[in-house]
């Protein structure tokens, strides 16, 4: 069959006009179609926050997860029905401030699924607090004296072990659509950070703020996405110019991989049978 | 007359006293008797002082003797400790050549440490003290070498099989059969721990997904199925905190697996928030929970029943759940299997509680009957039986939406942790979240039909109820025998469902007899609150937090103090 964006049309978002969430939106469902995934075949799982809503605005199989939880449900999942394209979606406090020790563990261990954070240094739906990623000295509800210095999810991605680690902005279709679709078809844990500007509580990272800086990696020919330390030193480089686009990239076993006999079918096909564990009475005579 | 032996082992941590007392209960047990057998261990890998407790009888035994025949003691500290509680007659055996200076007719010396050596290696000194603790009482040496040549592999085997026979000749040729026994009986029985029970149970039942992270006391359950993983096709995931093990298990719970965690109540803590989560999303999980004493680290490596309100409650909100005790090893064998059973065909969460002293103490027990192990996966959507597109959450007569699975043809499965609508998706108007609180709770109605009933020892016209929960079953059952043999009227009830609780049962028997003690090992009597929340009757509570288990001998002591 081929999939269309009717396949993808959901509910009505309940975000605010401008939002950056409808960039990503519009970036996911492209993506999707390009690639021609069945909705039956997808699971998107989210967190809490105005990302977390995602899922219900296009179609697929969805968990609705916890604040900062996207991450282990969507792995047990993968782990539980490799046949699923698994996709993350969380915020930037969702993501790296409740879930910043999934975040860091689930690049280690390499699961096969695909994480979009829509980074918009601020708290959005507790209507404008400090994030993990606000810029230093930016000053909040909470930050009157300005925020301590951010959290950088690219370095900590590399540093952690994830496989492929890349920055995108959401006012940039193209560019999204095909970060997100490289990271659907990594084979791993593939990291994509989106720059998403907040219109209600965020006035100094804007569309324009981002739109002024922002630079695509992969017109720099001397910038290979294959060194680790090349890659850790790019994912410092922030303020006057940001790059986006594919900072690292490797090709390592997967988590799901360690478990062979999963080759061998899905767990969630793999039937019942209680007498098969008789075998496990005798070592207790 | 009853045939009953008790012995003790003694020593260090790393000193083997853990594998002597094991495969002590094990010679018991293959020689036909019931045996019973607990360990007290402190939290250190090495050092500090251990012990571990057998007690066997040709009668069912699932409790502690205080009174020792046999101490087996590895160093001298053990002597120290619990030389008062040898009985009369009863005999210490330790290495006189490592501890001098001592007398008294209660010691036996055996020079464990140079027998071991002169067998090969004096790692074995444990193995000559259970040679010698078997000789003493006259064991078939042909079942003792058979029992150590299938426990250590070739070589190892044989080395322990000649440190044995030299601690067996040694109590032989000096006074040996002091107290000697005779076989039991030609019963097999196993012989196992909660912790076993409850992993042979959780892949009897088919669970195919475990998350995780280590806790003493449950880390066992977890280490078991990761051990037989690749043979059953299960993946265990050791989770980097408990919030992800929980989260995990959910997510895989969603998908259509089975799926459970294993952990104690300060990981429990971590937990709580995604257990909200299987309640809203209604996805099955199976939770256990091995309580030790708390708060915070508490005693790491003792015992309790401090958590039983917490689990009653833990989360926020409120949603149907089970929660069961078990009383022994078949209990936590039985209740796994119906755990994952209720927890899929009314899709909601099923903890177990258990504790240190059940997870980690050995029973006998018939052989458990797979076949007796049935499946309910509960109602699985079917797109010819209805009409229209897949709603997860449906409005039902019984409050049980079918099930569909991510990646079924047919079905479009949308599950949140908002408040939602039938098709998953998040709502707020008050209409809609009344008639899903209904929905979620009406399951309560039908799962009250399936409940584990009381365990009920002792007739109806008992003057005395002694009620407990969990692993103090075999305890109290013992205590009241005892005063029953000595010309009491006593009844025992005990519960192994919590959740939903069986009002009525307690109730009626609590109305019956005069007086209801409920016996428990926390400070502020939890079931004794849940039971006068639940009947509006009233009982004297018989309560330990020292967090080690309680003995008859206790029970009866604290009983009298009541009169």
């Amino acid at each position: 069959m081929t999939v269309t964006m009717e396949d993808y049309s959901g509910l009505v978002p309940a975000w605010c006009s401008g939002c950056g969430n409808f960039g990503i939106l519009a970036a996911v469902k492209k993506a999707l179609v390009e690639l021609n995934i069945d909705p039956h075949d997808l699971l998107l799982v989210s967190g809490i926050g105005q990302a977390g809503k995602l899922p219900h605005y296009t179609r697929g199989n969805v968990f609705n997860s916890l604040h900062g939880r996207p991450v282990p449900p969507a792995v047990a999942a993968k782990l539980c029905n490799r046949d699923l394209k698994v996709i993350a979606f969380s915020g930037d406090g969702d993501g790296y401030g409740e879930g910043g020790n999934h975040f860091i563990h689930a690049a280690r261990r390499n699961h096969d699924i695909t994480y979009l954070v829509h980074d918009n240094q601020i708290y959005g739906l507790t209507k404008g607090q400090t994030s993990p990623t606000s810029d230093f000295g930016f000053v909040t509800k909470t930050t009157p004296q300005g925020a301590p210095p951010p959290f950088n999810p690219l370095s900590i991605a590399i540093a952690a072990g994830a496989t492929f680690v890349a920055r995108s902005f959401a006012g940039d279709l193209d560019h999204l659509s095909q970060m997100i679709k490289e990271g659907i078809n990594h084979k791993g844990f593939a990291l994509i950070d989106i720059l998403q500007p907040c219109v209600s509580f965020n006035h100094k990272n804007t569309h324009a703020w981002y739109k002024e800086r922002v630079y695509r990696l992969d017109g720099d020919r001397s910038y290979r996405p294959i060194d680790k330390f090349a890659a850790f030193q790019k994912a410092q480089e922030w303020g006057e110019k940001i790059p986006i686009g594919v900072f690292y990239r490797e090709e390592k076993p997967t988590y799901e991989s360690e478990f062979p006999w999963l080759e061998k079918g899905t767990l969630v096909s793999s039937p019942i049978e209680p007498i098969k564990a008789e075998k496990l009475l005798a070592e207790f005579f | 007359m009853t045939a009953e032996i008790n012995f003790m082992v003694g020593g260090e941590a790393g000193q083997g006293v853990q594998s002597v007392g094991l495969l002590l209960a094990k010679a018991l047990a293959r020689w036909g008797y019931r045996v019973y057998a607990d360990q007290d261990y402190e939290s250190r890998v090495r050092g500090g002082h251990n012990f571990f407790r057998i007690r066997a009888s040709d009668v069912p035994v699932e409790a502690v003797k205080e009174s020792v025949d046999i101490l087996i003691a590895l160093n001298k500290e053990s002597i120290d400790l619990h030389r008062r509680e040898i009985r009369d007659g009863g005999v210490i055996i330790y290495d006189g050549e490592k501890v001098p200076g001592l007398t008294g007719n209660d010691l036996f010396s055996v020079p464990f440490d140079r027998l071991g050596r002169e067998a090969g290696d004096a790692v074995m000194a444990n193995t000559v003290a259970l040679g010698a603790a078997l000789g003493l009482i006259g064991y078939d040496f042909s079942l003792l070498n058979e029992l150590l040549t299938g426990f250590f592999s070739g070589e190892t085997g044989a080395k322990n099989v000649k440190a044995a026979d030299a601690g067996y000749q040694t109590v032989k040729m000096f006074g040996g059969g002091r107290l000697k026994m005779t076989r039991a009986g030609d019963t097999k029985r196993m012989l196992l721990n909660g912790n076993e029970a409850m992993a042979v149970g959780a892949i009897a039942a088919g669970c195919k997904f475990m998350s995780a992270y280590p806790m003493t006391p449950t880390t066992a359950i977890m280490e078991y199925l990761a051990a037989h993983a690749a043979e059953f096709g299960l993946v265990v995931v050791p989770a980097e905190d408990e919030i992800s093990a929980m989260n995990m298990t959910v997510g895989a719970g969603f998908t259509g697996v089975r799926a459970m965690t294993a952990t104690s109540g300060g990981g429990f803590c971590l937990m709580v928030e995604g257990l909200g989560l299987a309640g809203i999303t209604e996805t099955p999980v199976v939770v256990v929970e091995g309580q030790r004493p708390g708060p915070a680290i508490g005693l790491p490596t003792r015992t309790e029943q401090g958590d039983l309100e917490f689990i009653l409650h833990a989360s926020h909100g409120e949603f149907p759940r089970v929660v069961f005790a078990p009383g022994n090893v078949e209990d936590s064998f039985d209740l796994m299997v119906k755990a994952f059973n209720l927890a899929e065909k009314y899709q909601i969460p099923v903890l177990i509680i258990t504790d240190h002293n059940l997870a980690n103490s050995y029973f006998t027990t018939e052989k458990f009957d797979l076949s007796k192990v049935t499946v309910d996966r509960g109602i699985l959507y079917d797109k010819n039986k209805s009409t229209g597109e897949y709603k997860r959450y449906a409005y039902t007569e019984s409050g049980i939406s079918p099930r569909a699975f991510p990646g079924d043809r047919n079905a479009l499965v949308v599950a949140d942790s908002d408040e939602h609508d039938e098709a998953g998706h998040l709502i707020e108007d008050a209409e809609t979240r009344t008639r899903m609180m209904d929905k979620r709770f009406k399951k309560m109605e039908d799962l009250k039909k399936e409940m584990v009933p009381p365990k009920i020892y002792g007739g109806e016209n008992a003057e005395t109820l002694l009620i407990g929960w969990g692993s103090t079953c075999g305890v109290i059952r013992e205590s009241a025998g005892i005063l029953n043999k000595a010309g009491g009227n006593y009844a025992h009830l005990h519960l192994t469902q919590i959740w939903p609780f069986p009002a009525d049962t307690v109730a009626e028997r609590m109305k019956k007899a005069r007086q209801t003690y409920v016996i428990e090992n926390n400070f502020t009597g939890q079931l004794a609150g849940l039971i006068r929340e639940q009947t509006g009757l009233a009982s004297v509570s018989i309560l330990k937090y020292d967090g080690r288990p309680f003995t008859p001998d206790i029970i009866l002591r604290e009983l009298r103090k009541q009169r």
